[in-house]
């Protein structure tokens, strides 16, 4: 509903906007300011690297993008919905129906097959048995790995198991993608495979991706590049 | 299915698939709470078998008379003229047109264990006829029943099975006189089984008692026909006695040794479920420690943290009661029918056999699900506050 009057109004607002966010973590004793009124605005179906030193603050946004993390002040509004006042009931929710998250490491559950890890999130919704089963195959169909289904994690390569979590990550048809260092742990051939594959789901099924990196490479598949640093943004346009 | 349980179900389901990556902290859990519901299971069936062989034997009809505030029958006298008026009391049944009166003298002679040697105190009770009729359940299962006046004994089954020198044909000797035993009999794993019988005459001239006897037991026409009993007491000072059911007083004998088994059987338990319920803490804890990242990403995805919780608990549950069930196996091969005897408040010896029935291993599987509660509790809380951001954490 949401999304057809956004679309028919000629200025739609933006997918994710932050106004004023500030993040301070205390750490024995002294407080660690990463972000002071942070301001930003991602459209819909955008592709964003976020790159930066290390400490600089790029999983924190991340998290606090994906509803894990509380901003202390400010606004954060994605998809409409302000998450700054949600409870954590509705905050769970709100993650399963709004974000796919993909993890560097995977994070697969290791003693469920690669079908059975695709359909954690869909165990969330009302969808009968076959429904989920229908939808994993398609999950897993997308990602190239539909004859894979069976298979534990330990059974696939580090490609093949980010594949399964990207599978995971889209099998509920969320707006938006998170990904921390995606290929973070995957050689460059690897790589290049899955960054492809997170650039056809911003081409062909519209997710608004927002992937951190350290990789100026892995930067390259995105549409923009935001370079944090000391709490702000600088953006640099790609010409793709 | 509602959406939560489905939640709970599928973290519990990920939870117990994990359980192989601990396998001895795991089976070391089930072992300690299957070794606690064990001792406990044996305690129980100790006391339940106790009280089982005395209240077994005793009858709603049957009454046992006493001396006033006697308490139990070592501690009685009844003279013949008092044993004469309760032959003619009202309300007492009759066979072949006489009264069903049984004058009894119990009497301690020595016995030893056939297992180690050990010296007992052993009941022989000296009796007529009547007090074989009034007994319930009573056969002869070898030889035959004991003659008046011979020195003749007949030799409770389970007293024979527990102490020495009681076989068929042995001669016996107590204080100066020589006993056959001519019979034994069962009387259906009641406190009976535990005695020596024989003829009341021969008891009362070999342990010099004259013509005293100790109790009166009698069967009543109907269980209130007690109180008709009682009234006829009540008029005659001469009868300064006590009336009891046989149930009642079996009862009341049983209380007393029933509950010191129970006293010392559960506080050694819940000592031992403490150290059983540290063990499963340490075990969820360690669950809960390797699995954090896995339910920090299922968090992320969406799950609650209610589901995370009783995920975690589902597991200790579960662990609890594995250990349960193999606490009870381990009790039902181990514990449960033996026999072994033990001293009755009467300061002579009763045996009795371990009964663990349904309910006792019901008590033992609460007593399992009880310490995996407890010790699956703030692991659980813990991990529902996992903080979902570790997610992303480093390895
Ligand atoms: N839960 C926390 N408590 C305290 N300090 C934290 C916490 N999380 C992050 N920090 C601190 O906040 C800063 C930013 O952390 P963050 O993980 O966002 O950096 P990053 O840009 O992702 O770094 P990297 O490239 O190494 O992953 C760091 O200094 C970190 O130590
Ligand atoms: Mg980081």
């Amino acid at each position: 509903m949401a999304e057809n009057i956004s679309e028919i109004s000629s200025a739609p607002t933006p997918l994710i906007q932050l106004r004023d966010v500030s993040k301070t973590y205390r750490k024995s004793g002294t407080d660690i300011t990463i972000f002071h009124n942070l301001n930003l605005e991602i459209k819909a179906g955008d592709f964003v690297a976020v790159m930066g030193p290390s400490g600089s603050g790029k999983t924190t946004l991340l998290n606090l993008l994906g509803g894990i993390d509380r901003a202390d002040a400010g606004s954060i509004a994605i998809n409409d919905e302000e998450l700054t006042h949600m409870s954590e009931s509705r905050l769970s929710r709100w993650r399963a129906d709004t974000v796919g998250f993909i993890f560097q490491f995977y994070n697969l559950m290791p003693m469920l097959n690669a079908a059975s890890n695709v359909e954690l999130p869909l165990l969330l919704t009302r969808l009968s048995r076959s429904e989920r089963r229908k939808n994993v195959e398609t999950a897993l169909q997308i990602v190239g790995l539909e004859d894979r289904a069976g298979h534990s994690p330990k059974e696939l390569s580090g490609g093949q198991q980010q594949r399964v979590a990207i599978a995971r990550a889209i099998v509920s048809d969320p707006k938006l993608l998170l990904c921390d260092e995606p290929t973070g742990d995957l050689d460059r051939g690897t790589a290049a495979e899955i960054l492809e594959t997170l650039q056809m789901l911003n081409r062909d099924f519209g997710k608004t991706i927002i992937m951190v990196t350290h990789d100026p490479e892995a930067a390259r598949y995105a549409k923009r590049v935001l370079h944090l640093d000391k709490g702000h943004f600088i953006e640099k346009e790609l010409s793709s | 299915m509602p959406v939560l349980l489905k939640q709970i179900l599928s973290v519990s389901w990920i939870g117990l698939r994990s359980i192989p990556q601990r396998p001895w902290l795991s089976l070391a859990t089930i072992f300690t709470i299957a070794t606690v519901v064990t001792v406990l299971l044996a305690f129980l069936a100790m006391s339940e078998g106790f009280r089982q062989t005395l209240t077994g034997g005793g009858s709603e009809s049957v009454v046992l008379v006493m001396r006033g505030n006697a308490e139990a029958e070592l501690n009685s006298v009844l003279i013949r003229d008092q044993v004469a008026l309760l032959n003619s009391a009202p309300g007492i049944a009759k066979k072949d047109g006489a009264p069903l009166v049984s004058p009894e003298l119990y009497v301690v002679v020595d016995g030893k264990k056939r297992s180690n040697e050990a010296k007992v105190n052993l009941p022989l009770r000296g009796m007529n006829s009547e007090g074989i009729a009034l007994r319930e359940n009573v056969t002869l299962t070898q030889g035959r029943m004991f003659a008046p006046g011979r020195n003749e004994l007949v030799v409770g089954e389970s007293l024979l099975r527990e102490f020495q020198g009681f076989d068929l044909g042995n001669i016996v000797r107590f204080g100066a006189s020589d006993w056959k035993v001519v019979g034994i009999f069962s009387a259906a794993g009641s406190v009976f089984e535990s005695e020596l019988w024989s003829d009341l005459a021969g008891v009362q001239s070999q342990f010099n008692r004259g013509s005293t006897v100790q109790s009166v037991r009698m069967r009543l026409t109907e269980p209130s026909a007690i109180e008709d009993l009682r009234a006829y007491i009540a008029n005659d000072p001469r009868l300064n006695v006590d009336v009891v059911t046989e149930k009642a007083y079996f009862a009341k004998q049983a209380e007393g040794t029933s509950d010191i088994i129970l006293m010392l059987g559960w506080p050694l338990a819940i000592a031992m479920a403490l150290g059983a319920l540290a063990g499963a803490l340490n075990t969820i804890y360690t669950s809960v420690a390797t699995r954090s990242r896995e339910i920090a990403t299922l968090r992320a995805i969406g799950f609650s943290s209610t589901s995370a919780f009783f995920g975690t608990l589902t597991e200790s549950l579960l662990l609890s009661l594995l250990g349960g069930l193999l606490g009870s196996i381990l009790a039902l091969l181990f514990f449960d029918g033996i026999s072994t005897s033990t001293l009755g408040s009467s300061f002579t010896q009763v045996v009795f056999r371990f009964d663990l029935s349904a309910r006792l291993l019901l008590n033992g599987a609460v007593f399992a699900l009880v310490i995996g509660f407890l010790g699956g509790l703030t692991p659980a809380f813990r991990a529902a506050r996992i903080p979902v951001a570790s997610a992303f954490s480093d390895r």
